[in-house]
């Protein structure tokens, strides 16, 4: 680990500037990433701006009827907030079911964001890696690739992002708030990540010195009928292998004695198998305004996997990725299919 | 021949005596060890799996502050004796494995260590490696005897015409991934070379076995090394004998002015330097008639050892004494790789061993039609099949029975994929489990009445398994006197030898040795002693060892459920029942039971060390990547026991219990997913992929 200068932010505006002004410099939030990267060799920041005293935690309801977050509440505040609980069960489940206990303790809901992929060679300082070394070449293309990604991948990367609740924010519309040296703006979750292409080395759109305050969630009642469902090769602790995110609203819910009800609107988004959460459009498309029947959420999943493209040891993961959905959706409709 | 001991202590379920101090962060484990002025050491490691170092540039890391020296072969301690090619570090330009250490810088903190020691740059000179192991290479080798000092092959009368008649043959291929011991505590050493010679804190599972090792290597008497050890925080066999970090640091300890230099492995580098469970493929035949009595059983395995030092797991070994069968034939060949060495690895041979025939034997049961319990019973041998002796306490069959009332097996419907629990499928397995039975001669006890108190000396190692507590107890009974009469010590070659705490050995030949001790010093000062009064004794021999076939028993049961969609599997209850002889402590010994058969359910489930062949490296060397088991994949699991006191087991009349919680698991678990999905995985771990 290379010395550093550490410095806690007071304002984010001097933080900015502090972090923009310095091409060696980065945010410091929960660190559960970033330290650890450091001590690999993978991060070598000579200045840490600490954005933890910030006044960025604050989970409030705005007047759409959505919730804005705090891109410093903490991962395990998140998860237990009554408005994300009952109004985005999805969120809270997908904040649970990841890390442990001690590090959603201390993780960020903006930190969260910006997590680097668990690709083993990126990890790695003496493989190569085109998104730690530019160049260098991509190990898992043909190397250990179990987790790597199915969807949107490239020939220079085919790492995946780790979050869990950035699954469950694209599900849901979010939107990420930016404050930067120019100012402030907003983007959908999903325009925040990018797919490799071949710039592997950039996992999202942000500049440097940009700052993620918020994350917004719009209204969506619906989304009381929500969940996530992560699998993994173990009970917790883990990262996904796959997952899926999922929101459904039926047509007059409950329909008529006997009769399958009809899907109104439905949102999807699927984890571990894309550089970045992926919103699962075409699966949506095919469902809406269908029965909620178990042929159609496989019609659904086959029309998002079509373009699946596996690499070799996680081909498993198309199948994988078909059946958790449909057991999703099932999960979601079944008091009604 | 020692007395058999009159249990009073034993058999209670005392608290450990080193409890609160672990639970308050006082026991002083390696590196929390006093020193003054210590120095740190991080490792410089080759990023090449073979060829040689042709330069080493450390100016940068030289030029950093804080930094005290930079160690590399150029300035290395020449070692007196270079034939252990795992210890022979820094004596040459060769580079054997990827990872191998060649340097390490010596700062006045951990993180300037391992900042200079990213600034050594090093070029090399790389050759063609070999790092894949398969059973399809025409250069698989016998070796000329296997670990523990087995012989390689065995063979009894005619398996292949054995197996050609027989009305039912299973031929299977079963395997079995690297795996790597991850104790809590890192493989840490504290060394400082003073006028009195080496003086080692180390996490070892054995003091005088450190010193005995280092001895030749540095060309030191014996007694110019001192190695300190109380505590331990998990070794699993990866600190059984010294490995070359320890080298490292004694070398590092020579350039640092004298001053003492820690180094604690990271949790990366203990994958490439700490040994590791080699792969096993393993064929299993077995020919048996129609109601599934075993006519022949062979059992033929490749594994990997490391070019520059052989170890040959016994995987086989187990084979030779489980079954009846008239003839029957084992088989080890090795691929010899540019990889790290193996080495032990919780039940060596047995663990590996018994997953292959335990799950043959269920597909032996199902293709015969018979419960895969009763298919064990009716294979049950009279005496041992490789020796000809008589088993000492051949309990299998009880642990069999016993399990399956508690376990509800009698109700069970063999037939696979049937059941459905919401959308989980539920299934129910069981398996054999086995461990030698060996205790070691030698160990020698001291015990020393001062201040009122029997002073119980012996350097022996407690690993977090017990020992402080246990070998009271038995100091107790040695002596006749209660657990607050006896004041125990042990990790330090200061106190007499003691064997390793090693192959489920260490309570049984330590413990002989206390009790021999106890019996002497009864006789000579009677009970009421006098301050200073002293003796010490050692183990006997135990001469049913050379009588008797000597083994623990067990038998695992899982219920294990997989979701019919994602394939996720979870094992909801598992219980083990075990004959291992008299238990000393029953609270400390179930903890010891449930941790083995913990461990083996992460065998079953998740262990899996993923080499890259083509760097020659393991990849996923961290927790978050090399997953053991969590809180969350444990649900229901219990262990019992026998209530049994081992006559032939020397004068505690109890055999070792570190190992047998881990061997037959992983088969149960495997059983016991077949019988929940109908599809049959023979290769570890069961992860959802193989369920889909």
């Amino acid at each position: 680990m290379k010395p550093f200068d550490y410095r806690r932010a007071v304002a984010p505006e001097s933080a900015i500037a502090d972090v923009a002004g310095n091409p060696e410099a980065a945010y410091l939030a929960g660190g559960t990433n970033l330290v650890d990267h450091m001590k690999l060799g993978i991060a070598e920041p000579r200045l840490l701006v600490d954005i933890t005293s910030l006044p960025l935690d604050e989970v409030a309801e705005t007047q759409d009827g959505g919730v804005s977050i705090g891109a410093n509440v903490r991962n395990s505040d998140l998860a237990a907030h009554p408005l994300i609980r009952s109004r985005y069960p999805v969120l809270s489940q997908a904040l649970l079911s990841g890390a442990s206990g001690q590090l959603r303790n201390l993780a960020t809901t903006g930190g969260n964001l910006l997590q680097r992929t668990r690709c083993v060679y990126f990890q790695d300082v003496t493989t190569p890696c085109n998104k730690r070394a530019p160049g260098s070449g991509c190990s898992a293309l043909e190397g250990y690739s179990r987790y790597h990604a199915i969807l949107g991948a490239s020939d220079d990367c085919i790492a995946v992002h780790p979050s869990d609740i950035a699954v469950a924010l694209a599900a849901l519309d979010a939107t990420v708030v930016v404050q930067g040296p120019s100012g402030e703006r907003s983007m959908a979750l999903t325009d925040l990540h990018r797919l490799p292409d071949s710039r592997p080395d950039l996992d999202t759109v942000l500049e440097h010195g940009d700052l993620i305050t918020a994350v917004r969630l719009p209204g969506l009642p619906w989304a009381e009928r929500s969940a996530y469902r992560k699998v993994r090769d173990r009970a917790s602790y883990a990262f996904a292998l796959v997952s899926v995110a999922g929101a459904v609203e039926l047509e007059d819910d409950g329909g008529a004695p006997g009769e399958v009800p009809v899907i109104r609107q439905v949102r999807i988004a699927l984890g571990g198998v894309a550089h970045k959460p992926w919103r699962a459009t075409l699966a949506e498309e095919t469902l809406r305004g269908v029965q909620a029947t178990h042929e159609n959420f496989r019609a659904a999943a086959d029309a998002e996997l079509e373009r699946a493209a596996p690499v070799g040891d996680n081909a498993f993961k198309v199948p994988m990725v078909r059946n958790t959905m449909i057991s999703v959706l099932h999960e979601l409709t079944r008091e009604y299919s | 021949m020692t007395a058999p001991l009159e249990a009073r202590a034993m058999g209670s379920s005392i608290e450990r005596l080193d409890g609160v101090a672990k639970v308050t962060g006082t026991a002083p484990y390696a590196w929390e060890q006093p020193v003054e002025r210590p120095a740190y050491l991080h490792p410089v490691q080759s990023t090449i799996a073979l060829g040689r170092v042709t330069g080493i540039d450390t100016s940068a890391a030289e030029a950093l502050d804080g930094v005290i020296a930079v160690l590399t072969r150029h300035n290395a301690l020449r070692l007196e004796d270079t034939s252990d090619g795992e210890l022979a570090i820094l004596q040459d330009d060769a580079v054997g494995f990827r990872g191998q250490f060649i340097g390490g810088v010596i700062a006045e903190t951990p993180e300037t260590a391992r900042e200079a020691a990213a600034l050594v740059t090093v070029t090399y000179d790389q050759e063609a490696h070999d790092a894949r192991l398969s059973a399809d290479r025409d250069d698989l080798d016998a070796p000329d005897q296997v670990n523990a000092g087995f012989p390689t092959d065995t063979v009894q009368g005619d398996p292949d015409a054995a197996l050609a008649g027989a009305a039912v043959v299973i031929d299977r291929t079963y395997t079995t991934p690297a795996e790597h011991n991850n104790p809590m505590e890192p493989h840490t050493t504290v060394a400082q070379w003073t006028d009195n010679g080496l003086v080692l804190y180390d996490s070892t599972q054995g003091v005088h076995q450190v010193r005995r090792a280092l001895a030749p290597v540095f060309g030191l008497p014996i007694e110019r090394i001192h190695v300190t050890s109380p505590h331990v925080g998990g070794g699993f066999g990866s600190k059984g004998l010294p490995h070359s970090h320890v080298i490292l640091v004694a070398m590092a300890a020579q350039l640092s002015g004298g001053r003492p230099v820690k180094l604690a492995l990271t949790r990366q580098q203990l994958f490439s330097v700490a040994g590791y469970r080699t792969p096993t493929i393993q064929r299993v035949r077995l020919g048996a008639d129609r109601e599934g009595r075993l006519t022949a059983i062979v059992h033929d395995v490749v594994e990997q050892t490391s070019k520059i030092k052989e170890f040959a797991e016994q995987t086989a070994v187990p084979t030779r004494m489980m079954y009846a069968a008239e003839n029957r034939r084992t088989t080890h060949r090795l691929a010899r790789l540019d990889v790290p060495v193996p080495s032990w690895m919780r039940a060596p041979g047995e663990c590996p061993g018994m997953f292959g025939p335990e799950v043959a034997m269920d597909e032996l049961a199902e293709a015969c039609g018979v419960d895969p319990i009763e298919v064990r019973v009716r294979n049950e041998p009279h005496i041992d099949p490789e020796s000809g002796r008589p088993f000492a306490n051949r309990h299998l069959v009880a642990c069999l029975r016993e399990g399956a009332r508690r376990f509800g097996w009698e109700q069970r419907d063999h037939r696979p994929r049937v059941r459905l629990d919401g959308d989980w499928l539920a299934g129910t397995g069981v398996a054999s489990s086995t461990y030698p039975a060996r205790s070691q001669p030698g160990s020698v006890a001291r015990i020393r009445f001062a201040d009122g108190l029997f002073n119980v000396s012996i350097g022996a190692a407690d690993l977090g398994t017990g020992t402080w507590t246990v070998l009271t107890q038995v100091a107790a009974d040695a002596l006749g006197v209660g657990v607050g009469d006896v004041r125990l010590e042990i990790g330090d070659t200061a106190l007499p030898k003691a064997s390793i705490a090693g192959g489920s050995t260490g309570l049984a030949s330590w413990g002989t040795a206390i009790a021999e001790a106890g019996e002497t010093f009864l006789t000579k000062y009677g009970t009421e002693p006098e301050d200073g009064d002293e003796l010490e004794a050692a183990a006997p021999k135990n001469p049913a060892a050379d009588e008797y076939a000597m083994h623990s028993f067990g038998a695992q049961f899982a219920e294990v459920k997989v979701h019919r969609f994602t394939g996720e599997i979870r094992v909801s209850r598992m219980l083990g029942v075990f004959s291992a002889g008299r238990i000393v402590n029953p609270r400390t010994a179930r903890s010891q039971f449930l941790g083995g058969m913990t461990m083996g359910l992460g065998m079953a489930l998740h262990e899996h060390s993923v080499m890259d062949p083509r760097f020659g490296i393991i990849v996923n060397h961290d927790f978050a990547e090399y997953h053991i088991p969590a809180n969350a994949d444990v649900l229901d699991m219990d262990a019992i026991w026998l209530d049994e006191v081992d006559e032939h087991a020397g004068p505690l009349g109890a055999r070792g219990i570190g190992e047998i919680g881990i061997v037959g698991a992983a088969a149960a678990i495997a059983n016991a997913a077949y019988h929940a999905t109908g599809v049959r995985v023979r290769d570890l771990p069961l992860t959802p992929d193989k369920f889909l």
